[in-house]
């Protein structure tokens, strides 16, 4: 044969061949490494989802549970010809529904293939069973279980919070931590112990085979993973007390919350008006009737509402006034149906007068804490009101306010105090003084706090001088709580100043009618509750009614925060609700004298004064 | 059948390349099979279902059919040669059209739509550009080391070429760098194949290795090709290997001279730390680029003192192939497209990327070599049928073949095609006409390049470039332009045969 430049090309195009004959036998026959992979294309992963962790109470009473409920899964490819209305009217759905996605199923069937899809999420045991029992009819059909939520409780939807399928963005938040069909908290202690709770998922291997149907268990299963169950969590909640607190706030809108002043655990935490623990099972479905409520139930008030405190807020002010030494206890102070500066006044309900630090408590007095506050923020010990007012603002922040406290709920706020450099920006450096500020003394003005910080204040009070981070998760088996919350947190004003307060609101409540205490319907006989009162102003419609509590006096077991939002003054809501709270935990009864009140207070509807945006 | 001027040859059955034939329907065959496969799991119908490809392929093949028989009975043979100028220009025109009237597929813009039928021009393009070069070429006094000849045969094959990739289509363009076989068979200086290649292996060293590895191996071949061609093979053995040894040693020299700065021990004489900044500052690169600038003009004076129009010219080379491989890095990441410099990227291993864009390549090696040696079986494959390999049944066809037939069937296909251009090749030899014999190995040259790049692509030996493979993926486009490139051929051959 010549080596003409005819044969030279038939060689090169020889060459070619068994170069590429040459990487064929290599990745076909030497390197197995291909093979393998290919395995792992076979093999098929279906996921078990692991049962969620169960939630109890401090009791060990189950607030939320697992039930079964069932996917309805269709297999497009090994559905024939079925009676749409019959499945339909079994499984309780629009018959067009069915056959709305029958039709999107036939305009996938390149991506479905011979897969399974889910028609029908979570529907309810009672409704598969009948399914069921029809099934033969259905090939195709077939049901996958799937725990869900179940709430023996009501104890309020914003509490616990709502499981619901995750969604891009949650996953881009969570990077490597779920996949599409996983679910996880997304509000409340679902939310905040999502860790502890969602569990471990599991899978089972099986193999396919080239018509992409299922043949049978890879290595008989001994590679599968068993789903990990969700670790319990329990909870500082009292159910029964949650319960209580849910129907006492029934119609209003506001907040309740009780604390252990010993722990800083949260007995109760109610959010009105919240989510029904009914739509919480199944949130997804009801989640448009839920943000059209023009009430916002999502809206968690007991953390996240900023409200002015009102009078409650002297106590601080007192605290302060006491140790900064502006005032002794036994200090009084004139009121003439107010607080008389320049041209202006900060009026006060009729009592007598003067007052006395005990009585100005009890008679929540006005007059007084302008006196007060005057006093901190003209302390000639401070250069100019500047420093006065930015060291006023660290003793009320020492009490947790104008902070997150920290706790272990989620989506708390932090709320809002005032310091100097805010005032100079809106009246430029010395062009405000004390009397400018003056409504700071009965709470009011420019300060926001959120109920829990209320309530924080009042387990504060109660255990003279210091707190504990409110929390809701306790101690067990599964789950530490991070040591910080069995911290004591002291405030910057001296224990030995507490007392006088303490005394102040003890007559408040029990000083009986007529005696000028402006609590007195809180008062239970062998309680010695300690109350204050607060009503804080709202241009826009009636006041606020605020109440804080705490009993007994001298071994305090809980402390309780209301608000109630456009429920005018602070004895005629709050009050009685926050003392019907407490004996209730107390007492585990309502008193005999007290049925009416409780009552009253049951029946109370207060959803018209409240101004909404439609 | 009557022939031109009555003059009657031997009959049909004789005159036609029967066994070109067979090939062309073994392969035809081999592709609707294995469409049908790598659809059929998805949706199970009937080979001949109209709904699925395998179904469309059947009509595009029966249509091929019916296009042969135009082209053997109806046709003359004559035609060709006369009309090759309109068809070709015809076709520039549609290439052009395409950019602005065509659609957008896949980002680029190659595809006519009318109504259910695409097609691509830059397939029609292929059998015109062939046409008109063997037109050209035939021409009785063309000889193709004629400077004006050669850049006219130049010009028709790089215009359409240049208009493709304008089309952003690479991949087709790639396919016209194969007429270098033909212009080889024709003529061209074996030397211009040699500096394409020693070109792209340039270009991969330099992204690869470095430019220092790049250019001391265009020295070294450089140099061993003008000893060769001088005669002086044993000089080169005595003093080209042992220097180009040397100069391959300097960058650990270097290193090991230069030490590392932070083995210097605080407060150390300062002279010895100039000394160590002085050896690490100079680039091994360098010192190569300094000794081959002084061998640069003794090699050319030289040169031109004997007149040795060779060396000159290798000379010329190695300064462009220098060149090359400064502006490498800039081709690479200014010239390319995005897209394309992944592609290339993964090819040579420079970025890991199995699940981006190695995914294809990497899929459709498992599914390759998951075949072993005699595959899973027909319609037993599991990687290509659930869609874990994409554009399974037209640019990734084989990896269906490699599932399910295994070493075996991949062998036996490739076998088929080389033999299909073998037997391509061998007819163009015995034509008598230079237009028969020319166009001959355009085709057989589409064929191969469409094949090796494609099946090179599956198994990773080539960056995806997304051609078809010749008669065996899905897509009429394809079916029609390679059944009329064949059938052209085999009606030019079976004319020479009537008479010869």
């Amino acid at each position: 044969m010549k080596l003409n430049r005819e044969n030279k090309l038939l060689i090169g195009l020889c060459t070619a061949a068994a170069i590429l004959i040459v990487k064929l036998f290599n990745i076909q026959i030497v390197e197995d490494k291909y093979k393998l992979s290919a395995e792992n294309n076979t093999m098929v992963y279906s996921t078990i989802y692991p049962t969620r962790g169960i939630i109890l109470d401090r009791n060990g009473d189950i607030i939320v549970g697992n039930k079964v409920a069932y996917d309805l899964m269709v297999t497009p490819k090994e559905v024939t010809a079925f009676d749409t209305l019959a499945l339909a009217s079994v499984l309780d759905v629009d018959p067009d529904v069915i056959r709305e996605k029958m039709k999107e199923y036939y305009n996938n069937r390149r991506r479905i293939g011979y897969q399974s899809v889910v028609m029908f999420k979570k529907i309810p045991q009672h409704t598969y069973m009948k399914f069921a029992e029809v099934a033969y009819k259905f090939p195709g059909f077939r049901g996958q279980p799937r725990s869900i939520r179940e709430y023996p409780f009501n104890a309020g939807g914003n509490l616990l919070g709502y499981v619901s399928e995750v969604n891009a963005k949650y996953m881009e938040q969570h990077p490597g931590e779920y996949k599409a069909g996983d679910y996880a908290g997304m509000t409340g202690i679902e939310a905040a112990r999502e860790k502890e709770l969602r569990g471990e998922k599991g899978y089972n291997i099986w193999l396919r085979n080239s018509k992409n149907r299922i043949e049978s268990r890879y290595n008989n299963g001994e590679d599968d993973k068993e789903a990990v169950p969700g670790d319990d969590i329990m909870t500082t909640i009292d159910a029964e007390l949650q319960h209580y607190g849910q129907m006492l706030m029934n119609n209003k809108v506001g907040s309740l919350i009780a604390i252990e002043p010993s722990t800083g655990e949260i007995l109760t935490m109610v959010s009105s008006p919240g989510i029904d623990v009914d739509m919480l099972a199944d949130f997804g479905q009801h989640y448009n009737e839920i943000l059209s409520n023009p009430y916002k139930p999502m809206f968690n008030r007991t953390v996240q509402a900023p409200y002015p405190p009102g009078s409650v807020f002297k106590l601080v002010n007192g605290l302060i006034g006491l140790q900064e030494g502006v005032f002794t206890p036994g200090t009084t102070y004139p009121c003439s149906m107010g607080y008389h500066f320049g041209k202006s006044k900060l009026g006060c309900h009729a009592h007598k007068s003067p007052v006395n630090f005990e009585e100005s408590i009890m008679m929540s007095c006005n007059a007084y804490y302008c006196y007060v506050l005057r006093g901190i923020l003209e302390n000639p010990k401070y250069a100019c009101i500047d420093d006065a007012m930015d060291t006023w603002r660290e003793y009320v922040m020492s009490f947790g306010f104008g902070q997150k406290l920290g706790s272990d709920f989620p989506s708390e706020l932090g709320g809002f105090i005032p310091d100097s450099k805010y005032y100079n920006r809106y009246y430029r450096k010395g062009g405000w003084k004390a009397t400018t500020v003056i409504s700071l003394s009965i709470g009011q003005g420019e300060i926001g706090c959120t109920p829990l910080h209320l309530a924080n204040l009042c387990a504060t009070i109660a255990n003279r001088g210091h707190y504990y981070i409110p929390h809701i998760i306790k101690d067990s088996e599964n789950v530490e709580i991070d040591p910080k919350y069995k911290e004591k947190h002291y405030t910057m004003v001296d224990t030995t100043h507490f007392p006088k307060v303490v005394g102040g609101m003890y007559r408040a409540v029990n000083s009986g009618f007529g005696s000028g205490g402006t609590a007195s319907i809180a008062a239970v006989e062998g309680l010695d509750i300690c109350g204050k009162t607060g009503t804080a102003q709202n241009p826009h419609g009636h006041d606020h009614s605020v109440f804080i509590c705490f009993a007994p006096k001298d071994d305090p077991k809980i402390a309780v925060a209301a608000y109630v939002e456009n429920g005018g003054f602070g004895n005629s809501y709050a009050a009685p609700i926050a003392s019907l709270l407490t004996e209730m935990y107390l007492n585990g009864e309502i008193g005999e004298d007290r049925k009416g009140l409780e009552k009253r207070m049951l029946d109370a509807n207060l959803m018209d004064r409240v101004k909404v945006k439609k | 059948m009557r022939e031109l001027g009555g003059h009657r040859g031997r009959g049909l059955a004789k005159t036609i390349d029967w066994k070109l034939v067979i090939y062309y329907l073994l392969l035809i065959l081999i592709g609707w099979a294995n469409i049908y496969a790598s659809v059929q799991s998805s949706e199970p119908s009937s080979i001949f279902d109209w709904g699925c490809r395998s179904g469309k392929q059947f009509v595009w093949i029966m249509t091929s059919f019916g296009l042969a028989g135009i082209i053997l009975f109806v046709l003359s043979p004559r035609v060709y040669e006369g009309f090759s100028l309109p068809i070709y220009l015809f076709t520039l025109l549609l290439l052009v059209a395409v950019i602005f009237l065509g659609i957008e597929v896949k980002g680029s813009r190659s595809w006519f739509e009318f109504g259910p039928i695409r097609f691509q021009p830059a397939e029609i393009s292929k059998i015109s550009t062939s046409l008109m070069l063997a037109t050209v070429m035939s021409q009785l006094g063309y000889r193709i080391g004629r400077m004006k000849d050669f850049i006219l045969t130049a010009l028709i094959i790089l215009v359409p070429m240049g208009i493709i990739v304008m089309q952003s289509e690479t991949g087709s363009a790639l396919v016209y760098i194969g007429f270098i076989f033909m212009l080889y068979r024709e003529g061209l200086s074996g030397w211009l194949i040699f500096m394409v290649g020693m070109a792209i292996l340039l270009f991969i060293l330099t992204l690869t290795a470095s430019p220092f590895t790049a250019i001391l191996v265009m020295a070294g071949v450089g140099s061993m090709c003008i000893c060769l061609y001088s005669g002086r093979f044993k000089w080169w053995l005595l003093i080209g290997v042992p220097a180009i040894v040397l100069m391959a040693f300097v960058p650990s020299i270097l290193g090991s001279l230069a030490g590392t700065p932070e083995e210097v021990v605080e407060g150390a004489v300062e002279t010895v730390v100039e000394n160590v900044s002085i050896f690490s500052k100079i680039k091994p690169l360098y010192i190569l680029l300094a000794v081959l600038g002084c061998l640069l003009p003794v090699g050319a004076y030289r040169a031109f003192r004997q007149r040795n129009m060779f060396s000159q010219l290798a000379l010329v080379a190695m300064v462009g192939g220098t060149l090359l491989v400064f502006s490498a890095d800039f081709i690479f990441n200014n010239v390319l497209q995005d897209h394309q410099r992944k592609r290339i990227e993964v090819l040579l291993g420079m970025k890991e990327d199995p699940s981006g864009v190695g995914y294809n390549v990497n899929q459709s090696k498992i599914a390759i070599g998951s075949g072993g040696v005699f595959g899973k079986g027909y319609l037993n494959g599991t990687q290509t049928t659930y869609g874990f390999v994409p554009e399974q049944s037209t640019d990734f066809i084989f990896c269906t073949v490699g599932e399910e037939w295994g070493f075996v069937g991949c062998t036996a296909v490739i076998l088929l095609y080389v033999l299909l251009i073998w037997r391509i090749v061998k007819n163009a030899e015995r034509s008598r006409e230079a237009f028969t014999r020319i166009y001959g190995y355009c085709v057989a040259c589409c064929i191969f390049m469409h094949l090796f790049i494609n099946i090179g692509m599956t198994i990773g030996l080539m960056p995806v470039i997304g051609i078809p493979l010749p008669l065996v993926s899905y897509g009429g486009s394809s079916l029609w332009a390679f059944t009329i490139l064949i059938f052209i051929f085999i009606a030019l051959d079976r004319n020479e045969r009537k008479y010869f």
